[in-house]
């Protein structure tokens, strides 16, 4: 290996590092939030690729149906539940934030359905058709049981991974999509030869991280969110509905993944279920923190990133499988650095 | 007919009922069946591992491929005999498990099922990456068991093969459930603190249950090599670890009967749906995994228990919990040499603790003398439980010495307390509610007993159980529950529970017992009881240290008082001058008005 070759790896390494670090912190932010391991997080960012992808080909989404499936539901859930505690006082509002709002990109969708439509039509629309897929997975598949033990939470998110990845292979079909790039050309810095892509997907993923700070820092709503992370109880005391909270955690995730999607698909092939092996390097990034660390779970995001460019040089038909196995000298360094931590109680039955 | 008699005579059918089944069914149903076999042995060892043991993985398929791809390789390549690839396969299974094992079982809640997906993800990976194994088109011309000569060529000789094997897990399984171990696999459900301060190592615990369940997949993996004839990477992908995983919930995943259920509830509903969805898409084969994901979601926010805890809903009584065997046994378990009276046991030395910038115990400095009865007592928030945290070594002091018996406890175990002689109880009780009160009080028994997993797996332990079961029986009775000994303990009333656990604090033969609000819940003629039975075993040597807020039965049974406040200690003394000390008059009260 010489020194153009490193180079290359580490720019290659620092881009889909860039994608980990969204999804690690996207990890943490779901997981402290609601308890949540939200596996289908990286679902998600097949379907914003796969969405901005088919619009780029002229096809209608697939997604659209998925949001029509998701609001019946939701309504229906919300309908029983009204009826159940007798306030249909309530119904029309409970119609427009699970009805008409899922709803609203899907028709316009289908009124610029054959148009080819520039990228600052389809990127705003890929982001509407994918942004009410969190919460309303939340209020369907994890609001009902919002108090069950983390491990129960975990199983229901892995069957609803399977399920949400097995309508993708139904609405868009086993090949591999792939979108135009966003900018072309490239930077010379040093004589370092550095490509315009490169410099957005980490310039947009940083500001996106310290946007997420901000928004912990200095909203409301972020104040919310961080209280609910902290304590469910003490939240509620306080007067924060937790419920609204989980489904904004799912929002802000469904955000992160969109971004990440619209960012990855000029980058690689993506297929149905290449969000999951995405998610799942992010996933081993956030374990590096503990799941609780935003910064840590950024730093194994970009490690992540640079030991999978790294192995895909020196054992390509390994890469994979070395980038899952690194998780568990990450869990070992984890568990020597706590190791002085008193036991865990976990009262679960 | 006892309850007894009809659980044997059911056995009895069941046992026939498969015997014959290959001559009745036809080919489709046997391979289902055999099918059903193989799911079983996975799921078993999750039932062990998840329902029992508390642990979640979602890597198991990965094994099971472990197991299939060694003796497909040694069996085809090597052309060795299908029987050293079982034991390459258990070996390999055993040994990969064991060092995945060491490296993440330390880890808590959510971590370990988490990175079960990225090692069995990574296996799964490596399958279909080595030139070796065929890569993503596998190995064929697998060779067929042989036994005695005679090949296990079609799916009707498999399926007695694949059966026995099953016979033989929920058998070994089973034992070991009920056996000391096995207990002690079931008391990590739900918290370390209880396990450690029985003198049970947790760690030691999973990595066994651990060990034995990727064993099962294992010898899972050595059937469908066989069977199949033909192994390729796809079946042991994440989706297939989920799978079995469904499988150990559905069927009820605290019960060894559940692995069959559930991996029969699975395949069959499998079967059904590749069956019945084409008529409904085109695409069927996406659907399934849809609905599967679906169905399976429906079943955990509805019905977590699975379908065993159902039907056992519906069956008599006398089926549900077996009559306790009253079988007096006249060995006794080893006993302890008591301290001679008045001899100092526990010494604390300026012990504080701090949690952050609050001092939870400031300090405090007292010692208990052997035979002795003292009371720890003091308002809300005084510091009395974690005080009993840091002599039982559940937390560790910020500063300060802790001895027994000469003994230097600072910073120690529970496990080490224990062993010192310290035994107790706690002011959340912890009991594990889905076991009865005998198997509860049982547990207690484990740092005086010996048994091992393989003896309580092939039933080698029979009369070391039979003298903890009657230890654990005559604690049961003293405490006044021997009505209530096969009962699940999580039935009681709360303050019968506290009686459980000083049974079962007792049963562990304490030369100081620590009883955290034993009081708390219990009527007065109870608590008349109670006092009558501290007063006994103080008197038989026990030195008994006592955090109690109804002050009459503090009065009643101390023979010093130690009173605690904001952490320090405000007063130490006999019970009269503690109740005329001015100080504690002050701290209770608020002051004289």
């Amino acid at each position: 290996m010489n020194l153009d070759i490193a180079i290359l790896l580490i720019e290659d390494g620092l881009a889909s590092g860039a994608i980990y670090v969204l999804m690690a912190l996207g990890f943490v932010l779901v997981f402290n939030v609601t308890r949540v391991i939200f596996v289908p997080f990286g679902d998600l960012v097949s379907y914003a690729a796969l969405t901005l992808a088919s619009f780029q080909l002229q096809r209608t989404p697939g997604t659209i149906w998925l949001l029509v499936t998701l609001a019946a539901l939701a309504i229906l859930l919300e309908v029983l539940r009204l009826y159940r505690i007798g306030q249909f006082a309530r119904l029309p509002r409970a119609l427009v934030v699970w009805g008409v709002l899922p709803l609203l990109p899907v028709a316009c969708t289908l009124l610029l359905d054959g148009f080819a439509l520039p990228s600052y039509v389809a990127i705003p629309l890929t982001f509407a058709l994918i942004l009410p897929i969190g919460p309303l997975l939340y209020r369907i598949v994890f609001q009902p049981i919002a108090n069950a033990p983390v491990l129960v939470l975990l199983m229901v998110s892995v069957a609803l991974h399977f399920a949400v990845s097995g309508l993708a292979l139904m609405y868009f079909g086993p090949e591999g999509m792939r979108t135009t790039p966003l900018v072309q050309g490239a930077f010379d810095l040093f004589g370092i030869a550095i490509s315009a892509s490169l410099l957005l997907i980490v310039g947009v993923a940083a500001a996106l991280s310290i946007a997420l700070l901000l928004f912990f820092r200095l909203t409301l709503t972020g104040k919310a969110l961080l209280a609910t992370a902290s304590n469910r109880e003490g939240a509620r005391l306080v007067g924060i509905r937790t419920a609204t909270t989980s489904a904004a955690a799912f929002l802000v995730a469904g955000i992160i993944a969109t971004v990440a999607g619209v960012l990855i698909s000029p980058m690689t092939t993506i297929y149905y279920d290449t969000g999951l092996i995405v998610g799942l390097k992010g996933f081993v990034g956030s374990v590096a923190g503990g799941f609780v660390s935003y910064p840590l779970a950024a730093l194994g995001g970009v490690i992540i990133g640079q030991v999978e460019s790294f192995s895909s040089f020196y054992a390509s038909a390994f890469k994979e499988a070395i980038v899952f196995a690194a998780v568990i000298p990450v869990i070992l360094a984890r568990w020597l650095w706590a190791s002085n931590a008193h036991i865990e109680e976990h009262d679960e039955e | 007919m006892s309850a007894a008699a009809i659980r044997s005579l059911a056995l009895a059918v069941i046992c026939l009922a498969m015997l014959v089944a290959p001559a009745v069914l036809g080919d489709f149903s046997v391979t289902l069946l055999n099918y059903v076999a193989i799911y079983t042995l996975v799921a078993l060892g999750l039932v062990l591992l998840t329902g029992c043991g508390g642990l979640t993985s979602f890597g198991q398929a990965a094994f099971v491929g472990i197991g299939a791809y060694a003796t497909a390789y040694l069996s085809t390549t090597l052309g060795l005999s299908p029987w050293l690839g079982l034991v390459a396969a258990l070996v390999l299974t055993s040994v990969t498990a064991l060092i995945i094992g060491v490296i993440t079982l330390h880890l808590g809640g959510h971590y370990l099922p988490l990175s079960t997906i990225a090692w069995g993800m990574a296996i799964y990976l490596l399958f279909g990456n080595f030139d070796f194994l065929g890569r993503y088109g596998g190995i064929s011309n697998i060779p067929p068991v042989s036994l005695f000569g005679y090949r296990l060529e079609h799916m009707t000789q498999v399926y007695y093969l694949v059966w026995i094997a099953v016979g033989a897990a929920l058998l070994v399984a089973s034992n070991l459930l009920r056996s000391r171990q096995g207990r002690a696999i079931r008391a990590l459900r739900g918290g370390e603190v209880l396990a450690e301060c029985l003198g049970i190592n947790p760690f030691k615990i999973r990595l066994f249950v651990f060990v034995l369940a990727a064993a099962l997949a294992g010898l899972a993996g050595w059937l469908y090599a066989h069977m199949q004839k033909f192994v390729s990477p796809a079946p042991f992908d994440l989706r297939a670890g989920i799978e079995y995983l469904l499988m150990a919930v559905l069927g009820g995943s605290g019960y060894v009967a559940g692995a069959v259920i559930g991996a029969a509830a699975v395949a069959l509903s499998k079967n059904w749906l590749q069956d019945l969805l084409p008529y409904v898409t085109a695409n069927s084969g996406n659907l399934e995994i849809v609905v599967f994901g679906a169905l399976f979601i429906l079943l955990l926010q509805h019905s977590r228990g699975g379908i065993v805890p159902l039907v056992l809903r519906y069956l008599p009584q006398a089926a549900r919990a077996p009559a306790v065997p009253h079988a007096p046994s006249a060995d006794r378990l080893p006993v302890r040499t008591m301290p001679t009276a008045g001899q100092q046991l526990l010494v604390l030395k300026g012990v504080s603790r701090s949690f952050g910038g609050l001092i939870a115990v400031n300090d405090v400095s007292f010692s208990v003398n052997a035979g002795e009865l003292l009371a720890l007592i003091g308002p809300n928030g005084a510091g009395k439980s974690t005080t009993f945290n840091l002599i039982t070594g559940v937390i560790p002091p910020t500063s300060g010495t802790i001895s027994y018996g000469g003994r230097d406890l600072t910073g120690a175990s529970p496990r080490v307390a224990l062993a010192a002689g310290i035994a107790r109880t706690f002011q959340h009780v912890k009991l594990r509610p889905a076991m009865s009160v005998l198997e509860n009080v049982m547990l207690g028994a484990y740092s005086r007993s010996s048994s091992g997993f393989l003896a309580g797996a092939l039933r080698l332990d029979r009369a070391e159980e039979a003298i903890v079961r009657a230890a654990a029986l005559r604690q049961i009775a003293r405490v006044g529950l021997a009505e209530q000994a096969s009962t699940a303990a999580g039935n009681l009333a709360l303050g019968q529970q506290r009686l459980v656990e000083i049974a079962r604090a007792l049963v562990a033969d304490p030369s100081m017992l620590m009883l955290d609000e034993p009081a708390a819940g219990l009527r007065s003629r109870e608590k008349a009881a109670l006092a009558e039975l501290l007063k006994a075993v103080r008197d038989a040597g026990t030195a008994i240290l006592l955090v109690e807020h109804d002050m009459d039965f503090v009065m009643r049974v101390a023979n010093r008082i130690v009173v605690l406040d904001f952490g320090k200690k405000l007063a130490e003394g006999a019970p009269e001058a503690i109740r005329k000390n001015p100080a504690v008059q002050e701290a209770y009260l608020g002051g004289v008005a």
